[in-house]
């Protein structure tokens, strides 16, 4: 029996372990009491404000109580629509190109420029989304929103797809080639269906990204007090609604803004819940 | 000459500036297994991989030399279709993990959107199934996942899955080398039982399987073919010495 094996020695080793146990627990239980907070204040000040009227009805002028935020739900839908219907078949495709060809020079441009448009900031995005649509078309719309937001969405999705195509077993490609299975039917019934859950995750997360965006809408979705369907028209959405009523001077609307907060972040949420539920039903096992 | 149903003439595989099949020249004869053996790296693959055309895949990879399948020459046919009439069967059991057992064996048919009469291809996927004697193990759970299936029935099920497209010729490239002796066994006992029905190539650094199942057994060595013969002959009198090496464990 040497001194390694004292009840002493363990006691200590036994002490330290516990303590760092507990230490880890302490920290990573920080990090989600922000998220807690937040939601917590958001549900006190905005729950008071939803009712079936918050949903179904326009805001009324300054001074009359009541009024709902339709026009910021109608818009925000419409804008996420405009935006995956650009981002997706975009986004997939050139996610196909990259695992496809992984060493080719067009590949590690588009790569280098999906990371940089990533980190660029999105009001930058919405600037240019004015000079190139707003300005040659005369007038804010539904549609210069919608691309805005859209070339936001573009680097979650290429890259989620590409992740994900890149998990994939290269045998599970071979075995469709070798069936005589055309290359295209390949990527389209074989490699992309066994990526589904990922590629969805994706695009889940990107509209979750892309529906609280303000900056890029600020200049050309602009905002819209009335009920508008048309994408060549300015439009309300959730984010600017909450940024316009909040920096203004009146109680009623603040209640307003925090209503649109709750609402805009139980959207969110149900969202990614979602997104999780997804990824572990569609999880595909090789 | 009605019993050669694959005949290569000179095939050269490079990639890129190397040379990894030299100058080979074989016979296949119909109905009967062909082994293909030879160290790790020594070719067989690649050689086969050409058979079905599978190296255009491989950036860099040219083959040179002429396949004749049937009368008909390989290089002037449509890849697809080259792979229609000579399956492949890999070393890792790749099922569709998006498609269940039964898609899973006529999954050429659905992929490449052939249509058929229902009736007709539950009696393709209880024929193959049969065939690869899987039936009796999974006609209860057809329509579960193949994924969920352990190596070996996976493997089966990989070989139902080419047999349905009734190919002229089956590729085997290593199938059993992922797989445990039982489930090896099982492949090995099945393969002779296939030959009635359809060509096979195997290819294997396992001298004992090739001794098992064999009718005819190559011997390739640093890309190329050191000696072509009936099983009995190779194993019991080799003409080369490289081949008596490589039998004997001294190389390989």
């Amino acid at each position: 029996m040497n001194n390694f094996d004292t009840d002493k020695h363990f006691k200590f080793r036994k002490l330290k372990n516990k303590v760092f146990k507990y230490f880890l627990y302490f920290l990573s239980s920080l990090s989600i009491i922000p998220l807690i907070l937040i939601i917590v204040h958001i549900f006190k000040n905005g729950i008071s404000a939803i009712n079936i009227n918050f949903f179904t009805s326009l805001p009324k002028p300054v001074g009359e109580s009541g009024g709902g935020i339709l026009n910021a739900i109608v818009g925000t839908s419409m804008l996420v629509m405009i935006a995956s219907v650009m981002a997706i078949p975009v986004g997939i495709s050139t996610g196909v190109y990259l695992n496809e060809h992984r060493k080719n020079r067009l590949s590690y441009y588009i790569q280098l420029s999906a990371e940089v448009l990533q980190s660029i900031p999105s009001i930058v995005i919405g600037i240019v989304a004015w000079i190139w649509i707003v300005l040659p078309m005369g007038h804010f719309s539904a549609l210069s929103g919608g691309i805005a937001l859209g070339i936001m969405m573009l680097p979650t999705i290429i890259k989620s797809t590409e992740e994900t195509l890149k998990l994939i077993p290269h045998s599970l490609k071979e075995a469709s080639l070798a069936l005589g299975v055309p290359y295209y039917k390949t990527i389209l019934k074989v490699l992309l269906p066994a990526s589904l859950s990922g590629i969805i995750t994706g695009i889940l997360i990107g509209i979750a990204r892309i529906a609280g965006e303000t900056a890029p809408l600020l200049f050309t979705a602009f905002g819209n007090p009335f009920l508008n369907f048309s994408i060549n028209k300015p439009v309300a959405s959730l984010p600017l609604l909450i940024f316009n009523y909040a920096t203004s001077p009146y109680d009623d609307w603040h209640k307003i803004a925090w209503g649109a907060s709750l609402v805009l972040i139980t959207f969110i949420f149900t969202l990614n819940i979602f997104t999780r539920l997804f990824t572990k039903k569609y999880k595909v096992k090789f | 000459m009605d019993n050669i149903v694959l005949q290569v003439k000179n095939l050269n595989v490079y990639y890129g500036s190397k040379k990894v099949v030299s100058n080979l020249n074989i016979e296949i004869f119909r109905n009967y297994i062909t082994a293909v053996m030879g160290p790790s790296g020594c070719g067989k693959t690649t050689f086969i991989r050409t058979l079905n055309r599978m190296h255009e895949f491989t950036p860099n990879a040219k083959a040179e030399g002429s396949i004749i399948l049937n009368g008909q020459v390989l290089d002037k046919m449509d890849p697809i279709l080259v792979r229609r009439r000579i399956g492949m069967v890999f070393q890792k059991p790749n099922p569709f993990p998006t498609m269940n057992i039964h898609d899973n064996v006529i999954a050429g048919y659905i992929l490449n959107g052939i249509r058929m009469k229902k009736s007709d291809l539950n009696a393709i996927v209880e024929d193959c199934l049969t065939k690869a004697g899987l039936w009796e193990e999974v006609k209860d759970d057809l329509y579960k996942k193949g994924t969920f299936l352990s190596g070996g029935q996976q493997q089966r099920l990989c070989i139902a899955r080419a047999l349905a497209m009734q190919p002229d010729i089956l590729l085997l490239d290593e199938p059993t080398s992922a797989l445990d002796p039982i489930a090896t066994a099982h492949i090995e006992e099945l393969i002779v039982e296939l030959k009635k029905d359809v060509t096979i190539l195997l290819v294997t650094h396992n001298i004992a399987q090739a001794g098992r199942v064999s009718d005819y057994v190559t011997f390739m060595y640093l890309g190329e073919l050191i000696e072509y013969g009936t099983a009995e002959q190779m194993f019991t009198a080799p003409e080369n010495e490289k081949t008596n090496k490589f039998l004997t464990g001294a190389i390989g």
